[in-house]
Formats: structure tokens, C-alpha cells, sequence
């Protein structure tokens, strides 16, 4: 499997007057050809961040990226000047934010919108590009294209303006998109449309696709891999089957299990305790203790390394040592990987090698 | 359900708003009851009406249309503040957005106090810090945190100092306005726990407002579907899941992504088509009983239909 995009140890910080807050803390994932890969986690875990340090769009100052590479092709892009990052987003990288409500500018039609990267990046004349963007709109499914690419953003309903901005994204055929909550601010019906059209461009174009969301549900629906991240780190990864069939960090546990399945009725919900740390000052140790239910002693002293699981499988977690005591996951866990598990042997059989 | 007593009757409850010259029927004509010591969860995507209809029923807003009756009495239409107070004291709300719906220049127990002053419902100085710091702790918070402000809490925490506030003058009914939308999923466990664990203690009665339908699954006894301003289903909860009736319903459910990738893989989205949902000869459609406790929006014809297939 061709390795599309490497983030090797990956630091940023912000500057602020009460100190440094770190919100990433040493992340490192790859982005196959052709993936889709899940970043996962909840406000504050360093998940946004993250991607926009791959796009170099982290504000300096007050934030900055401390260290680490972002490998892109023979190029780190963590190295790379400004104009060499301006040609690069938008026609190699390019990114769908959450709001499809200001990501758009009220006062140029969708038309113009489209065109500007195609007119920067591939150097089309105006006409070609009007017909690329009237082409790009009928591709992400907007009835009437030819008639609507004259109309301004508010013309347009909150799940057709996110179509525009993904009309937008794909423009120039980048090889890798990075959607950040794009369907955080859309109703169920819409966000389902949604999803569809990404997997189905996906197919299309072969895009390998970085994506950013809280809900696990939409994660089951897009993912073929999973980053899992708490406090400025990935706790777990693995494929989407290995981490909802087989999760092993009591961080994943807590996410599944706060999330109510709909076939089941009086179980209570697990709530993980307490609020995720201050990341002015992370705790020593791991950084989830505080609110970890199995938090061992040596949880306080030493960050858990990743433990191996399965070549595609990883968890940092003390847990998994040789010398931890077994511990089993709370029994709506347990249901829930049981219960709704394929009959197949779990790890690593289900997509035939699609995610290796 | 503890009890079939009601405790609040909707009837034919509307809600106009004149936008220029045209009229936006943001609830038109909601009938349904809501029995003591239940959740009633009320769901639809954004723009159905849900939220205005529960603003309207606690008088946020003055209803166009309809009746609302709270305990058998009405409590729309002209009142003497005394009868208003009553009435304020007894139906609570606690809002979506946490950071905007508490004043950020008060501390949290003059937020929570704020009813307990209104109604006079503590005696002396002392007597209203004891309960500040009793309902403090009721939600998970301790006393510590009385004499701070908004701006020193976290999403999580903020939603239970406004749950802390509706519950200080002893409501019997809260509306909770999409309380865990603004929230981290694992924050949301915890306000739902919270909320869950009070109506037992307390004999709650909720409205229950929101678009995430696992979560008002999991928390409603029964459930209605708004789209476009009308009630299109209402039934209980498990029956609303197991047995969806209303093509709308149908497809809402369907859109769901669930927690479960295989599942994932083989779900199939129902889109509804209300060009295509038209009753024939214009008829109206209005909610029946089609089976025990599982109300329908229907023709005739199309109750006649359901009756058959069930």
C-alpha cells in the first residue's frame, strides 16, 4: 500500500499569555492511497489542530508547529515557505471545514468561488474553468447547474452550500482532502447525503480522504481506518473493524460506550468521569488517568508506549503490557463487540487487505 | 409510565410568525398530551418547529392558536402576575447553548438563586446558600463552585449549572431545549445520566427537544416526529424504532449512521419525497390511532391501509 502522506512525531503549540498550551503532543499517522482515514476525539483533543498543521494553516503566531515532519510525497511540508505551501493547498491538499455557512464568501458567486483555484492552480482560462466548475457542480449532485453556478452563497440551503465547498475541495483533483466536521452542522437526512457523495467521489477519483468528526456513528459509515486521539495524542489506531469490534483503550471504550445503541433499552450509559485535562500543563504520565477507571500506578508515573495488537492495530495503554493485570471492558462494551460482531474472526480478516 | 395522569394538554397549539408580507407556520396545529413522570421527546431537523414549540409552551412566545393546559388549567391567554408566577414556577426550561444562556457577569449562585429570590422561596441569607449549594451538588458540582463565574466552566459543567437553575424552584416540568447538542459525546452521557437520575429522584416530567434520535430513543418514554410544523408520528419509543409507520419517520431512522460498521455497510438510506407524499384531492391529513398508543398523520384511505397491513 502506497503511503500517500507520513506525520512523524508531530508538536504544535500555541503561545498564549497564561504560557504554552500544547495542543498536539507527538502525533504520528500515515494516509494510504485511496483511504479514508478517521481521526477521532473530542473538542480540545488536538484532532483540528492536527489537520491544519498538515495544511500549514496553524496561525504564527500565537500557535506554531515545535517539531516533527509531514512527509508529502519526497517533501516535508513542515519545512516548506509559504509560496511553496500556496501551491500546494487547494490543488494537491485541500481541505472541507464544518460551517458551510462561512466557509463561503457572501459576496462572490459559487461560479467565481469554484473557478479561482482552477484559474490559479491549472491556469485555465476563464471559460474552460466556468465549464470545469458547471461540471464539478453536477458532480457533487446540484439540480440545475448550469443556471445555479451564477447564484451567491445565501441562494443556497446549508447541505447544497456544503456540496459547493466539496465542489470546491475537488476542483483541482487533489490527492488528498481533509474534511474537519463536514457534517457536524447538517440534519441527519442531509449529513447522510453527504456522506454518500464522499464515498462515491471517493470511488470515483481515487481521493485519499483524512476525516475529522466526534460522532462514531459517522465514523462506522466512512472510515477504513481509525485514529483515536485524547489530549494531543493517538491513543489507539487501527482499522474501523479493529476499533469498534476490538477496541483497547479505555479512552475507545468510553466513546462507544457514551453513545446509546438503538436496540438497546435500560443500560446506562457510561460516562467517562470528569473533563478532559489542561493541555497548559498536561499531567505527567498518561493523560487519561484521571478519568480512566483501570488507571494503574504506573499510569501517574509513565506514558504507556503503543502496544502492538495487530499490524494494523495499536493502543497506548498500560493495559496491554505483559505485566498488567487483565481487565475486561464494561459489559456494554463487551455487548456491543459481541453483539453486533461479525461471525468471521475478528482482527484483520474483514476488508481483505483493503486497509494494510 | 409511572401514572396515565396528564400533565399537560396541547391542543391544536399554532405558531405564525409574519415574515414581510408572508406568514412562516412555524407550528400549525399540535395536539398531544404529556403524562406525569414521563419524557416525551419531541424530534425533526432543523427548521420542523420543535424548538418553537417548546418556547411557545412556556410562553416564550404567545401561541397564535390553541390551548395549553398544564395540571387541567389553562395557562395561556391573559393572566394576573400572580397566576403567571405560579405557572413560571412550575415549568422550567434549560436551554441548547450553555454559553449563552447563562449572564456572564453573575456569579453561579446568584444564576441558580435568581427563581429561589423571584418566588421568595428561601427565608434568610443563609437558608438560599444552603440550597444553592444542596442543588450545587445535586448536579455534580460542589460548593466551591457557588462564588465563580460562567467563564471559569466548561461546556459540560455550564449545562449543569443550568440544570441546577431550572431545578431551584422546585419545577414539576422542564423543557430541555437540545441540552446535549452543544456537548462532547462523553460530557453528553453524563447531562443525560444526570437528567435521568433527577426524574427519578424528583418525578420529573421532560420535554425532551432535540435531533440526535439515539439519544432521544434512549431517554424518551414516547416520541413524537415533527416535519414542517405538524406532528407526523407519535408513539412510544420502542415501538416508534422497531416500527417506523410514517415514510418520514422511515427515512429519519434510516439516516441514522450507528456506532456498528457493519451495520454501516449495508444500511440502506429511505429518502422521503413529500412531492411525492401528497394526499390525493387535496385532503388533509390528521393524526389517528392506529394502533394502541401509536398515532399516525393519515388519510382515511391511508388509515384504512395501515389497519390492514398491522
Amino acid at each position: 500500500m502506497e503511503k500517500i502522506l507520513e506525520v512523524n512525531d508531530l508538536h504544535v503549540s500555541f503561545d498564549t499569555f497564561a504560557g504554552e498550551v500544547q495542543a498536539v503532543r507527538g502525533v504520528n499517522f500515515h494516509l494510504n492511497k485511496g483511504e479514508t482515514l478517521a481521526i477521532v476525539g473530542e473538542s480540545g483533543s488536538g484532532k483540528s489542530v492536527t489537520s491544519k498543521a498538515v495544511m500549514r494553516l496553524i496561525p504564527n503566531p500565537p500557535g506554531r508547529i515545535k517539531e516533527g515532519e509531514i512527509k508529502f510525497g519526497d517533501r516535508d511540508l513542515a519545512q516548506l515557505s509559504e509560496k511553496e505551501m500556496q501551491k500546494i493547498r487547494g490543488s494537491e491538499i485541500s481541505m472541507i471545514f464544518q460551517d458551510p455557512m462561512t466557509s463561503l464568501n457572501p459576496t462572490m458567486t459559487i461560479g467565481k468561488q469554484i473557478m479561482e483555484g482552477l484559474v490559479k492552480h491549472q491556469n485555465m482560462s476563464k471559460s474552460e474553468a466556468k465549464e470545469r466548475a458547471v461540471e464539478l457542480l453536477k458532480l457533487v449532485g446540484i439540480p440545475n447547474a448550469e443556471g445555479r453556478v451564477n447564484e451567491f452563497p445565501h441562494q443556497f440551503s446549508g447541505g447544497m452550500r456544503q456540496r459547493v465547498v466539496i465542489a470546491i475541495a475537488l476542483a483541482c483533483n487533489p490527492r488528498v482532502l481533509i474534511a474537519d466536521e463536514p457534517t457536524t452542522a447538517l440534519d441527519v437526512t442531509i449529513q447522510a447525503q453527504i456522506l454518500e457523495l464522499l464515498n462515491d467521489l471517493q470511488e470515483k477519483m481515487g481521493t485519499s480522504i483524512i476525516f475529522i468528526t466526534h460522532d462514531l456513528g459517522v465514523v462506522a459509515n466512512i472510515a477504513d481506518r481509525v485514529a483515536v486521539m485524547y489530549a494531543g495524542k493517538i491513543v489507539e489506531t487501527g482499522t474501523v473493524d479493529e476499533i469498534f469490534y476490538n477496541p483497547q483503550h479505555p479512552y475507545t471504550w468510553g466513546l462507544l460506550g457514551s453513545m446509546p445503541s438503538l436496540d438497546s433499552t435500560d443500560e446506562e450509559l457510561i460516562a467517562i468521569p470528569g473533563s478532559p485535562p489542561d493541555l497548559l500543563d498536561p499531567p505527567k504520565g498518561d493523560a487519561f488517568a484521571p478519568r480512566n477507571p483501570y488507571a494503574m500506578k504506573i499510569d501517574t508515573e509513565m506514558e504507556p508506549p503503543l502496544f502492538k495488537i495487530s499490524d494494523t492495530h495499536y493502543a497506548a495503554t498500560w493495559l496491554l503490557h505483559e505485566k498488567a493485570p487483565k481487565v475486561e471492558p464494561p459489559g456494554a462494551i463487551k455487548k456491543r463487540m459481541q453483539g453486533m460482531a461479525p461471525s468471521e474472526p475478528i482482527i484483520g480478516a474483514k476488508d481483505g487487505g483493503k486497509n494494510v | 409510565m409511572s401514572s396515565q395522569e396528564k400533565l399537560l394538554e396541547i391542543k391544536n397549539l399554532k405558531q405564525h410568525f409574519k415574515v414581510g408580507k408572508s406568514t412562516v407556520k412555524a407550528v400549525d396545529g399540535l395536539t398531544f398530551d404529556i403524562y406525569k413522570g414521563e419524557t416525551f421527546g419531541l424530534v425533526g431537523e432543523s427548521g420542523c418547529g420543535k424548538s418553537t414549540t417548546g418556547r411557545t409552551i412556556i410562553r416564550l412566545y404567545d401561541a397564535t392558536d390553541g390551548e395549553v393546559r398544564f395540571n387541567g388549567e389553562d395557562v395561556h391567554g391573559k393572566k394576573s402576575a400572580k397566576e403567571l408566577k405560579k405557572f413560571n414556577q412550575k415549568m422550567q426550561m434549560i436551554f441548547q447553548d450553555p454559553y449563552a444562556s447563562l449572564n456572564p457577569r453573575m456569579t453561579v449562585s446568584d444564576i441558580i438563586a435568581e427563581g429561589i429570590d423571584i418566588h421568595g422561596l428561601s427565608t434568610s441569607k443563609k437558608a438560599r446558600m444552603d440550597k444553592v449549594v444542596d442543588l450545587l451538588e445535586t448536579v455534580g458540582l460542589n460548593k466551591e463552585h457557588a462564588n465563580r463565574y460562567p467563564h471559569e466552566f466548561s461546556g459540560g459543567q455550564r449545562q449543569r449549572i443550568g440544570i441546577a437553575r431550572a431545578l431551584a424552584v422546585d419545577p414539576e416540568f422542564i423543557i430541555a431545549d437540545e441540552p446535549i447538542s452543544a456537548l462532547d459525546v462523553s460530557i453528553q452521557a453524563q447531562v443525560v445520566n444526570l437528567m435521568k437520575k433527577l426524574q427519578r429522584e424528583k418525578g420529573l416530567t421532560y420535554l425532551f427537544i432535540a435531533h440526535d434520535l439515539s439519544m432521544v430513543k434512549y431517554i424518551s418514554d414516547r416520541i413524537g416526529v415533527m416535519y414542517r410544523g405538524q406532528i407526523v408520528e407519535l408513539a412510544e419509543s420502542e415501538e416508534l424504532y422497531r416500527n417506523p409507520l410514517h415514510p418520514y419517520t422511515q427515512s429519519l431512522l434510516s439516516a441514522i449512521p450507528l456506532p456498528d460498521p457493519e451495520y454501516e455497510r449495508s444500511r440502506k438510506r429511505k429518502v422521503y419525497d413529500p412531492e411525492k407524499h401528497l394526499p390525493k384531492d387535496g385532503e388533509e391529513r390528521v393524526l389517528r390511532e392506529v394502533m394502541e398508543g401509536h398515532w399516525i398523520a393519515c388519510t382515511e384511505e391511508e388509515y384504512q391501509k395501515y389497519q390492514v397491513t398491522i
